[in-house]
């Protein structure tokens, strides 16, 4: 007799467990350059300089840890709404492994100085090549999946890791076409400002496709899921998709205030950054409105707890943002770590919060169980984890408005009052509290592995039948 | 200057501006529906209990959404932005640069003005001269040379005696006006391992530091020959090209027989920029005045 079908958990499970061991790793390094800037002697060599290390902070916990997390759920998701079962199997398993190998090129060469120089796109062009495969594997999977669906609508949560996925790709192509002069070594294919505008155009795309829109795909599934009750309004998903996605695109120049970049294209970048205010806050709406009704939940369930406080981080640095790129406030936070500390209530607060609440979720799931081994060390974990990003952006809040202010502050003469060297030695109580917060997040990522080896252990690997859709409401 | 190489690129660049403002525009008037009666679900269930309602849009949201982009509207008629338009208010970034640089002129000027006639010396002990200098020197020197001025490997100290290019109020105006370029080219390949190692020791014999005195006689003979052209037979060096006095205990790179052997095998070039043009005259005599005043603290009466 032929088994029933199931759901493909395993490429999931080894993007989930991948997940928590990648974040550890990347928040390790995250730990180390932040105790490099209070302590400068412990750049040892020229491998674990700064430098070297902090590109080696972002790609780990961005695509790494990120990345894995949105495989992970991206696969959960687009199986459990579409009621089949995982489209190429085989090409699925190659996306985990060929993943993982990116990850391990990253961590190899960054460290060896092997770089474009691009940010977030430091990886040389062979690993580039890597991902480009990666990736277009992955669209064809999800995709392939979404093909085959046994529903007639698709889930809005896969809208918005379709987007996602598609955007990503195109992004990485366009931004990373180079001429190799050899393995190791490349050039851009633009020059001077275009090249910049090329670099930011992908940046903050990275940013608004990777780093938020497959995160509100994860929201909209993880938060009606945990919370029981259905998603606030699809009329509010429909709009805020569409302007999110159409106005994104443009937001990439506030990266290039005052620059040499045209007056023009300064100013379309600064519009559409305010104008992604509404579209932005339309998901946290969305999110933190589908908990109407249930609201006491909060209470009791700490999976909850982190989804509902990332949504109110991407909704506070969603408001930061936009303020952030009207050329004025730009003139006084650019270049400081207001800017560090903005990227990271968005990081912690928002992209790491909801996946750990995503993780709590998936884990026991992925091993037939509907429950992390301790709840309690859930709890201990949420409260850990957001005293640490209080922390860090408070200080880097503090420390960014003084050192803006240290840096345009001139005598009766027209000379600087202080110094770059001053803002640097004022910063440094800031830094130390900078550190102790990404500790404490760190701690709260440790906490985490604890819980979930104690979920897994001599747990057997789980697949999920494949479930009819139900019939229709109306 | 026209931002764009022809006038099809400032009509698409237009195209896309005012299309994406009117999409957004499409899809919220679009959903604008005002309910009354009690909200339905959707209608569709995706994994057991997925479900959406259907509330309309918040107002106030939709409000949030209306004031950016009437802001992104008013923004573009009002500054340069929406293709090749200049905006009605006339800004730009390079205008708005101008423009403070004139009232900074206009204001700072005549401070730096009144120590422009009087002699270097007499500025060096002027102490509101030397106040200003000193903040003028954080601003702009302190990044090579320190804040206080004792330089670092390969950046002058400029608290010493010791003067590579000359150290006469003349001559530091301009080196600080012009930049300077300095350039010893490599003699490895003319003298060899042991050759370099020889000329190393005769170096260190100078000022006196510890050296192979035999290698030192050698390297005498070596230095006659290849270096005194610079440095002069006597080593004392030549202000007028740069090049070190290696007599006197002073050293911009170092005087380990590692780091002389280095240099000498590889050369050295080293460049510090202008700072006439962007600083003007008087800025320079005054920043002159507080470099001078830096070695010559006995103030001249």
């Amino acid at each position: 007799m032929q088994s029933q079908a199931t759901y493909n958990y395993k490429v999931v499970r080894q993007f989930s467990v991948m997940t928590v061991i990648w974040g550890i790793v990347g928040m390790l390094v995250g730990v180390i350059v932040a105790a490099q800037l209070v302590w400068p002697q412990l750049n040892l060599g020229e491998w674990l300089h700064f430098g070297r290390l902090r590109p080696l902070h972002t790609n780990a916990v961005i695509f790494a840890f990120g990345g894995c997390a949105l495989f992970a759920t991206s696969y959960f998701v687009v199986q459990r709404t579409c009621h089949v079962t995982l489209f190429a199997p085989a090409l699925a398993a190659f996306t985990f492994w060929g993943w993982q190998l990116v990850i391990v090129l990253a961590a190899i060469t960054l460290p060896l100085g092997f770089t474009s120089g691009k940010e977030y796109a430091e990886l040389e062009w062979p690993i580039d090549v890597l991902i480009a495969v990666v990736w277009v594997s992955y669209a064809i999977v999800f995709f392939g999946t979404i093909a085959k669906r046994k529903t007639t609508h698709i889930y809005v949560a896969n809208w918005f890791f379709g987007a996602f996925i598609l955007t990503v790709a195109l992004l990485h192509i366009v931004n990373s076409a180079a001429l190799p002069v050899s393995l190791t070594k490349s050039y851009s294919a633009y020059a001077g400002v275009q090249d910049a505008m090329i670099q930011w155009w992908y940046g903050h795309n990275a940013v608004g496709f990777f780093l938020t829109a497959g995160f509100l795909g994860m929201m909209y599934y993880f938060v009606p899921k945990q919370a029981e009750r259905p998603v606030y309004s699809y009329r509010l998903s429909v709009v805020h998709f569409w302007a999110l996605i159409f106005t994104y695109m443009w937001a990439g120049s506030h990266h290039l205030h005052y620059t040499a970049l045209p007056d023009w294209t300064q100013s379309v970048g600064m519009i559409f950054s305010l104008i992604l205010l509404a579209p932005s806050w339309g998901g946290m709406i969305n999110g933190v409105m589908t908990l109407s009704g249930a609201w006491h939940k909060l209470r009791t369930d700490p999976i909850l707890k982190f989804l509902i406080t990332s949504l109110s981080f991407y909704g506070m640095s969603t408001f930061e943002g936009p303020m952030m790129s009207i050329k004025t406030v730009n003139a006084l936070s650019h270049y400081t770590d207001w800017t560090v500390g903005h990227v990271h209530s968005g990081a912690l607060g928002w992209v790491a919060m909801i996946s750990i609440g995503a993780m709590y979720y998936l884990i026991p799931r992925m091993y037939g169980k509907t429950q992390m081994y301790s709840t309690a060390l859930i709890n201990t974990h949420f409260w850990v984890a957001t005293i640490g990003i209080v922390l860090y952006i408070a200080s880097m809040w503090i420390a960014g408005v003084m050192q803006g202010l240290m840096w345009r502050a001139t005598n009766a003469d027209g000379t600087l009052t202080y110094s770059f060297v001053e803002s640097v030695k004022a910063s440094y109580p800031f830094w130390a509290i900078r550190l102790t917060g990404g500790v404490l997040f760190l701690s709260g990522m440790l906490i985490m592995f604890y819980n979930m080896v104690k979920t897994i252990a001599g747990e057997k690997a789980y697949n999920a039948p494949v479930i009819a859709p139900a019939a229709a409401h109306a | 200057m026209a931002d764009f190489v022809s006038g099809f690129w400032n009509m698409y660049v237009m195209g896309l501006v005012a299309l994406s403002l009117l999409f957004c525009l499409f899809i919220l008037m679009s959903n604008n529906k005002r309910e009354t009666g009690p909200v339905e679900l959707h209608g569709h269930v995706w994994d057991e209990n997925l479900a959406e309602y259907n509330n309309p849009l918040p107002r106030w949201w939709l409000y949030l959404f209306w004031i950016t982009l009437v802001f992104a509207a008013v923004y573009l008629v009002m500054y340069p932005g929406f293709g090749n338009s200049k905006g009605v208010l006339g800004w730009s970034a390079v205008g708005q640069y101008e423009t403070e640089m004139r009232a900074a002129e206009a204001r700072y000027a005549p401070i730096f003005a009144k120590f422009q006639g009087m002699d270097v010396a007499a500025v060096a002990a002027d102490p509101e001269a030397q106040g200003a200098g000193k903040r003028l020197f954080v601003t702009y020197c302190a990044q090579c040379h320190g804040a206080d001025a004792r330089g670092a490997k390969g950046f002058p100290n400029l608290s010493d005696t010791a003067w590579n290019w000359g150290g006469e109020p003349d001559t530091i105006k301009t080196t600080i006006t012009g930049g300077r370029m300095g350039m010893m080219p490599p003699f490895g390949p003319a003298l060899g391992g042991e050759g370099v190692k020889d000329v190393a020791n005769y170096v260190r014999s100078l000022s006196g530091l510890a050296h192979d005195s035999l290698r030192a006689q050698r390297g005498a003979e070596l230095f006659q020959q290849n270096c005194a052209a610079c440095h002069g037979p006597e080593a004392k060096g030549t202000a007028a090209m740069g090049a070190p006095n290696l007599t006197d205990g002073d050293w911009l790179y170092g005087s380990s027989e590692a780091t002389i052997t280095e240099t000498v095998s590889n050369g050295r070039t080293n460049r510090m920029p202008g700072f006439g043009e962007f600083l003007g005259d008087a800025k320079v005599h005054l920043l002159a005045s507080y470099v001078y005043g830096l070695s010559n603290t006995k103030p001249a009466q």
